[in-house]
């Protein structure tokens, strides 16, 4: 992937002499924490699919090109306002989280009739549209935007630390401790769990089930606001951006386990270390290969993920 | 002339699924404070009645009153608020929360300022729920569970608690049990509609009862009256 590679490379900058052909443990190190940097991303990306999945139960296509498209939304901040990406996520979350509540209550859910393939269907189809419609707008090229800190760095000693990879790691982690808090101390999250489970006994207490499904929906899309926002520094964007990132996130899921948020939070870091050490040992372009390997690997020896629930 | 209304009022009823009717002209009434039996056997379409009474399945033809007010075709979430409230078949509890979690959300849509205190109150009845506040709902026994459905239903400060079958899948002895908490809820001040197939334990504690049989009522009147009438086992055997 791209983001890790720029990432690699610009820690390739900053290591002074990588000849060994065993790597340092200053290497290895930096490495690891940049997998982590990288991890809480994938993971706040994850968060937003495996809730989506843990409460509808259903795997949002559309997950991929709604990041795209608030990439594209910090872009055009960026570009019309002059809006700092970090400033963006006051507009952006609560735009996302309303985008992703209305198309819930009012696009897929009610196509659903209640059958959960047609949701699948409904929300790839919402995903080829977004697409489209960023194709047409913003044409194929990959863009950037210039941020005065895009390549500040924390000197660690023996590692130096891209300031906005740290950025997104701290606020991705601060998210998902939100996250956590709404699910376990408030109604609105008790309710979102209560649903998750029990349809029916949660009409019967006098839940509106079809708005938990959209608030769900809508926490998901927001989270992916987030992303985009700590996201943007570093990474470009263009119409298909958002899944690549997508497609590490449904491993992180199955890895953590469908609809598990600890399962998300620490797939994400564990897939963030993996891909950059493979990325370190293996070279840039294989990257990805130990993602996907351990990706087979739980399919194969246990498909209910570290956090999932065996059934 | 409130207080001689019925609490609850259906007349006419008529619902199913997919134009194919399982209730088939319902007419029923609930007086406050009273505990009416609604009997029968299984799959004659007491549980349909229920989830029409409280929005889940939304008639076809007829009239719910309910204090006073159209229900019929309301949203489950307004006949809540309304404070009609309905302990279903299966408990329907929440098994990924816990004790706690399953009674707080109890008062989700009513009742939510007396949230602590009737916390409180449905310890005290159901001690057992109080020891195990902190555990998983879905690790409890079918007893225990079925305690926590009423108690849930409790939670929200009903004027009508609705309970389907409450005895079902339970021990003799927690069957027992069961009717004597269903009569104490009833004492406290409770209009209890209860829906059940354990006919002579229902008769024992309802003042009135119903008795259903292909989506009609055959029998109704005093509780009393019913148990000693040979027509009963006829029409609940459905002979």
């Amino acid at each position: 992937m791209p983001f890790a590679s720029a990432a690699r490379a610009a820690g390739r900058e900053f290591i002074s002499n990588p000849v060994a052909p065993m790597f340092s443990p200053e290497i290895v190190a930096t490495a690891v924490l940049n997998g982590l940097l990288t991890g809480a991303v994938y993971a706040l990306v994850a968060l937003g699919l495996t809730l989506v999945y843990g409460v509808l139960h259903i795997i949002n296509f559309a997950h991929g090109a709604l990041l795209t498209a608030a990439m594209f939304a910090v872009l055009v901040l960026k570009l019309w306002l002059g809006l700092d990406p970090y400033v963006a996520m006051v507009p952006l979350v609560p735009l996302f989280f309303i985008i992703g509540y209305a198309l819930q209550r009012f696009v897929i859910g009610p196509a659903s009739h209640g059958n959960d393939a047609n949701i699948l269907l409904v929300t790839l189809g919402l995903s080829i549209l977004i697409e489209n419609l960023l194709l047409a707008i913003f044409r194929s090229d990959t863009r950037t935007i210039d941020v005065p800190y895009a390549f500040m760095s924390i000197d660690l000693d023996f590692a130096l630390l891209a300031l906005p990879r740290v950025i997104a790691f701290g606020v991705s982690v601060v998210v998902a401790a939100a996250l956590w808090a709404l699910l376990a101390l408030t109604d609105t999250g008790k309710a979102i769990r209560a649903v998750a489970k029990e349809k029916l006994g949660a009409a019967l207490v006098g839940i509106d089930v079809a708005h938990v499904y959209a608030v769900t929906f809508g926490l998901g899309t927001a989270c992916l606001a987030v992303a985009a926002c700590l996201l943007m520094p570093t990474f470009y964007v263009s119409p298909r951006a958002g899944g690549a990132f997508v497609f590490v996130a449904f491993t992180i899921v199955v890895l953590g386990g469908m609809g598990s948020i600890p399962g998300a939070l620490i797939g994400g870091l564990f897939i963030g270390v993996v891909e950059s050490l493979s990325g370190l040992y293996f070279g840039e372009s294989l990257g990805q290969i130990g993602i996907f390997a351990i990706f087979i690997a739980i399919l194969l020896f246990r498909p209910t993920g570290l956090f999932g629930a065996r059934a | 002339m409130a207080e001689t209304s019925p609490l609850l009022a259906v007349t006419g009823l008529v619902a199913g699924y997919g134009g194919a009717p399982i209730l088939r002209g319902i007419d029923l009434s609930v007086e406050p404070g009273e505990i009416v039996a609604v009997l029968g056997a299984n799959g004659v379409g007491k549980t349909t009645l229920n989830k029409v009474l409280s929005g889940v399945l939304t008639p076809s033809a007829g009239e719910i009153r309910f204090d006073g007010e159209r229900i019929d075709g309301a949203a489950a979430p307004a006949i809540v608020a309304a404070g009609l409230v309905h302990v279903p078949e299966g408990r329907k509890i929440f098994p990924d929360l816990d004790v706690h979690e399953n009674l707080e959300l109890g008062s989700y849509r009513r009742a939510r300022a007396n949230r602590a205190a009737n916390l409180a109150r449905v310890y005290d009845i159901f001690p057992r729920l109080a020891e195990r506040r902190r555990q998983r709902a879905g690790t409890l026994s079918g007893g225990e569970q079925q305690m926590l459905a009423i108690g849930r239903g409790l939670m929200a400060e009903p004027k009508l608690l609705i309970l389907d079958e409450p005895s079902l899948g339970l021990s003799p002895l927690l069957v027992e049990q069961m009717f004597t908490l269903i009569r104490r809820i009833n004492t406290d001040g409770l209009t209890i509609m209860l829906v059940e197939q354990n006919v002579v334990q229902s008769l024992e504690i309802a003042g009135r009862a119903f008795v259903m049989e292909n989506g009609r009522f055959v029998m109704a009147g005093a509780a009393r009256d019913l148990a000693a009438d040979p027509q009963l086992e006829k029409a609940y055997l459905g002979l």
